[in-house]
């Protein structure tokens, strides 16, 4: 039990993570911000969010594996 | 391209579909059952990515920029929560057989009938044009491709329903989901086929979509890349060449609506909670979900460049751009494989949407309308086939409907936002489902209210809007206000304005629900049966799950449970389901089971899986005579089952500091033993020692009494005998006594500033007359500074005077070429004074050194038997470390024994 409690904490605070980094006045910044590789950064970083929060989540789901 | 060649690629990309399902069907038949991995959990999860995210997000992308990620941004951040608030779900959703998110409220709040008939209501309402969408989807795509290579929008012209493409979709969709979803009733037996049929429905439309994205952007940045840097400046193109951010509240309103449907659409709460076979599969969907979403947006950016710089004319409708691309860019493989991953998704969605709408319909509307009537009639006898014409019913009105809303409004929206306000509706059920898992106030009465309260809201700041866009109701009416009252325009609820229109209908709606829901539900206590379905709901994942003490006290008969079974289950099934349920409790025949509270729960969860929990539970009511339960029992069960929780933590705590306190006691005896013990070795040593000058007196005394005429010499001789032996009984009395008082801590202490150069000297007068009379040499080493102690004077002069009588005991005596030395020493040692008394004698042993303290243990290394009463150094020990010091011995540097002490200095000593 406090195994599956730790994992449903630690997803908790990658939930919370998601929310700061897509959800809060840091994407404005990004806003016009150039490119990269022709690219405009604002596509680059929401996309590499939304990455990383799916690989964090992966790799606690992993360590979770009984 | 030809009608008939993409009508026979769609009839065998159906069938292919239904071989899937077959054969995972056969394979869950044999027990190697293929939805039971993970993958196909999270990929039949996908059936979320409909013919609207297929061809809908470019067209959103396409008009408004990064606006469609926010669709599927929630989903990805909520299914980081699924491992409660899913698994929750799951959990219940077993224990308490429950089929559709329908039967969920319903079941939550006290089995309400007329709670899961509005939900019912509310999901076909709020759903029904998602389906329109599917079918528009469908047929759109089906009549571009058959102009190939010509690119052309259908046109809105007037056909009659028989020639309309979306009608004959919808016919055939309906025909093929009742092929699928219906085969037999009992629903909870999960439909394994439909599953891995969906599963490969999301590999197809996500392979399908990767491999368009790819060509076209490849075209792109190659064979386009003049009119894309021709049309940079192109307006259509500035939202997606200098991406901006939805403002704030749209951005987060519309992830928020995402994150709830993926969770309530009765589809979702299908796949999700109702075909879960394994609750740990949820932990790869967790993040393999989230992954299929991330690669299925990949290219929308891309694609809707590629179809705003090949159409710049605008005449071709954006959300169309991944088909028309493919057949102006000449390829006709591209063009069909881009048909068929949009027919997937679509199917994928309407076969489970309705599958789980057809459910609901006859479960929560038709049955409990039946059920008033058989109240006065006797029902027929084959209520199963009933049901599943009821439901084969339903599947077909559900698609007409769709068709119905296609034809009369599907042109007035593009087709993202016709899915934002499915969303919206289906947001409704959140406070309910989210609220009654985690919070257990809410009653029936309550749920009824908020969701009535959000629907209305619905219906009046969404669903109208689009009534007047066809024309149905006078666009005056939407700025206005119904009779020119401004403050209540649908679109600007009070005085809103500026929000996009979901926004602003999710607001209100959400604000009217959740404020219904909590204020009716604060106007009176949770009943009995709430009381005990909140219990279940809420504590699913607390250790050892919901608690499935069933709240029923009554009369029942097993036969008539059974005949009951039978009727919606038919008799094979129900005797192989009632055979094992005997067989779990150790009763040999079905008919013999005890009808008692458990065996009616048992019948009533089996009847939910076919008919729903509420009219499981009327009809289980119907056959069996039940008492009503008072709230104040209910409440005393509950109280009890909480004092029960309670009792055992304290006497599991209580019994853990039983067991610390027995093994304090173990440590305590055995310590106890071995005083016992040396209080023994002292007493038998004591009375050992006692003996010795006893026995010498008395054999003198024997002597002189019994011989008259002993010589005066030898007379005086005896009698100086018996002086000394009296002496020496009386000093080892004495010194009994004191080291008991030391021990016990009765002794008196007078303890003040000492120094130890006067002590020392006081010692060595006192032991001065022993020591000469054996020869022995003296020195003294100390230095000029006064060595000042807290200490008792005269205990400390008993110690010296013991290490210096020890010293005189084993230095060599008489012997005149070795004289005997005791070298007596006064050193600062660190904080401390360290005075040694160092004799020539034998020494003592390594291993004796520490015994020589303990009580009549003499260093036996003189040979002989040692004077001394064998007490002096335990005394001394006692009295050095009572002051805070500490005493110890060890081998002189050349030859003999040292005894040393520490004590505290009471000044600093110089340095």
């Amino acid at each position: 039990m406090p195994r599956a409690r730790l994992l449903r904490q630690r997803l908790l605070t990658l939930f919370l993570l998601g929310l700061l980094l897509l959800f809060s006045p840091l994407v404005l910044y990004l806003e016009g911000a150039g490119d990269w590789l022709g690219i405009p950064l604002l596509y680059v970083y929401l996309f590499a969010v939304w990455a990383l929060i799916i690989l964090l989540a992966a790799v606690i789901a992993a360590w979770h594996r009984d | 391209m030809s009608g008939p060649l993409i009508i026979v690629l769609s009839f065998a990309y159906l069938g292919l579909l239904f071989a899937v399902a077959w054969w995972a069907d056969r394979r869950a038949d044999q027990g190697r059952s293929v939805v039971a991995h993970p993958t196909v959990y999270a990929l039949s999860l996908a059936v979320y990515c409909t013919a609207w995210t297929f061809y809908g997000s470019v067209g959103r992308a396409a008009e408004s920029g990064l606006g469609f990620l926010t669709i599927y941004l929630g989903p990805t951040l909520i299914a980081l929560l699924w491992g409660s608030l899913a698994l929750k779900m799951v959990r219940v959703a077993k224990a308490e057989r429950i089929i559709s998110i329908a039967d969920f409220i319903a079941s939550r709040y006290g089995k309400s009938q007329l709670l899961g008939g509005l939900v019912t209501i509310v999901a076909v309402i709020g759903v029904i044009p998602y389906i329109a969408l599917q079918l528009k989807a469908v047929s759109w795509s089906f009549t571009i491709l058959l102009d190939y290579p010509v690119v052309r929008m259908p046109s809105a012209a007037d056909v009659p329903p028989w020639a309309d493409t979306a009608f004959i979709v919808a016919l055939l969709l309906a025909a093929f989901t009742i092929l699928f979803g219906t085969r037999h009733l009992d629903a909870s037996q999960r439909y394994e086929g439909l599953v891995a049929a969906i599963a490969f429905e999301s590999i197809v439309k996500l392979t399908a979509f990767l491999v368009a994205g790819v060509v076209l952007t490849l075209w792109l940045l190659g064979p386009a890349h003049f009119e894309l840097a021709i049309a940079a400046d192109d307006p259509r193109l500035q939202p997606l060449l200098q991406p901006r951010v939805p403002p704030f509240q749209d951005w987060f309103a519309t992830s928020l609506l995402a994150a709830l449907a993926v969770m309530l659409l009765p589809r979702q709460f299908q796949v999700t909670v109702v075909e879960n076979s394994d609750e740990r599969h949820l932990r790869r969907a967790l993040w393999l979900f989230p992954l299929y979403l991330l690669l299925i947006n990949l290219f929308v950016v891309p694609i809707a460049i590629a179809g705003l710089v090949a159409f710049p004319n605008g005449d071709v409708d954006a959300d169309t751009f991944i088909l028309t691309l493919p057949i102006l860019l000449q390829l006709p493989w591209l063009a069909l494989l881009v048909f068929i991953g949009g027919l997937s998704a679509a199917t994928g969605m309407v076969i489970v949407e309705t599958i789980a709408l057809s459910t609901m319909v006859s479960n929560d509307l038709v049955l409990p309308l039946l059920l008033r009537r058989w109240r006065r009639r006797s029902p027929p006898a084959d209520l199963g086939r009933w049901l599943l014409a009821i439901r084969r019913g339903a599947i077909l009105i559900i698609l007409l409907l769709g068709y119905g809303y296609y034809r009369l409004a599907g042109e007035a929206y593009e087709l993202v936002s016709i899915g934002l306000v499915s969303f919206v509706a289906v947001a409704q059920f959140a406070p309910m489902v989210i609220g009654g898992l985690y919070w257990r106030g809410g009653t029936r009465e309550g749920a009824l209210a908020g969701l009535t309260a959000g629907f209305l809201v619905w219906m009046y700041t969404l669903l109208l809007p689009y009534f007047a866009m066809s024309g149905w109701l006078p666009p005056a009416f939407m700025e206005a206000g119904p009779g020119g009252v401004q403050l209540l325009a649908p679109l600007a609820l009070f005085g809103f304005e500026g929000w996009n229109q979901v926004t602003h209908g999710l607001f209100w709606s959400l604000a009217a629900n959740i404020g219904s829901f909590l204020l009716i539900s604060s106007l009176r206590e949770p009943n009995a049966v709430e009381a005990a379905q909140a219990r279940i709901f809420v504590d699913a994942t607390r250790h050892g799950g919901a608690g499935k003490a069933p709240l029923w006290r009554g009369s029942a008969e097993i036969a008539e449970l059974m005949s009951l079974a039978e009727r919606f289950l038919g008799p094979e099934r129900t005797a192989a389901a009632f055979a094992d349920y005997a067989r779990r409790r150790g009763v040999a025949r079905a008919q013999l089971l005890p009808p008692d509270a458990a065996t009616v729960y048992f019948a009533e969860t089996l009847l939910s899986g076919a008919i729903g929990g509420a009219s499981a539970r009327v009809m289980v009511a119907s056959v069996t005579e039940e008492e009503i339960i008072g709230m104040d029992e209910v409440l005393n069960i509950l109280d009890e089952a909480n004092e029960i929780r309670a009792y055992s933590h304290e006497l599991e705590r209580k019994s853990q500091a039983l067991e610390a306190a027995t093994a304090e006691l173990r440590a305590a005896n055995l310590q106890l033993q071995e005083l016992d013990r040396l209080k023994d070795d002292f007493m038998s040593s004591v009375t050992h020692e006692l003996r010795t000058p006893l026995a010498s007196i008395r054999a003198f005394s024997e002597i002189l009494h019994d011989d008259p005429d002993l010589a005066v010499e030898q007379r005086q001789r005896f009698i100086a005998i018996l002086v000394s032996e009296t002496e020496r009984l009386s000093r080892l009395v004495n010194q009994v006594l004191d080291l008991a008082k030391i021990e016990s801590g009765h002794a008196d202490w007078r303890n003040e500033v000492v120094i130890l150069q006067e002590t020392i000297a006081q010692a060595l007068s006192t032991t001065e007359q022993l020591l000469r009379e054996r020869g022995i040499v003296v020195t003294l080493e100390q230095p000029a500074t006064p060595a000042a102690v807290w200490a008792d004077r005269d205990r400390l002069i008993q110690v010296l005077v013991n290490l210096l009588a020890n010293a005189a005991k084993f230095a060599p005596a008489g012997d005149p070429e070795v004289p005997g030395q005791v070298r007596v020493s006064l050193a600062a040692a660190g904080a401390d004074w360290r005075v040694c008394v160092t004799d020539n004698g034998p020494g003592i042993p390594e291993h004796e050194r520490e015994l020589v303290f303990e009580k009549f243990r003499q260093s036996a290394s003189g040979g002989n038997k040692p004077l001394g009463t064998g007490l002096g150094l335990p005394i001394s020990r006692q009295i050095i470390e009572h002051l805070g010091g500490r005493v110890w011995a060890e081998a002189a540097p050349e030859k003999g024994a040292r005894l040393c002490f520490d004590l505290p200095a009471h000044a600093p000593p110089p340095a």
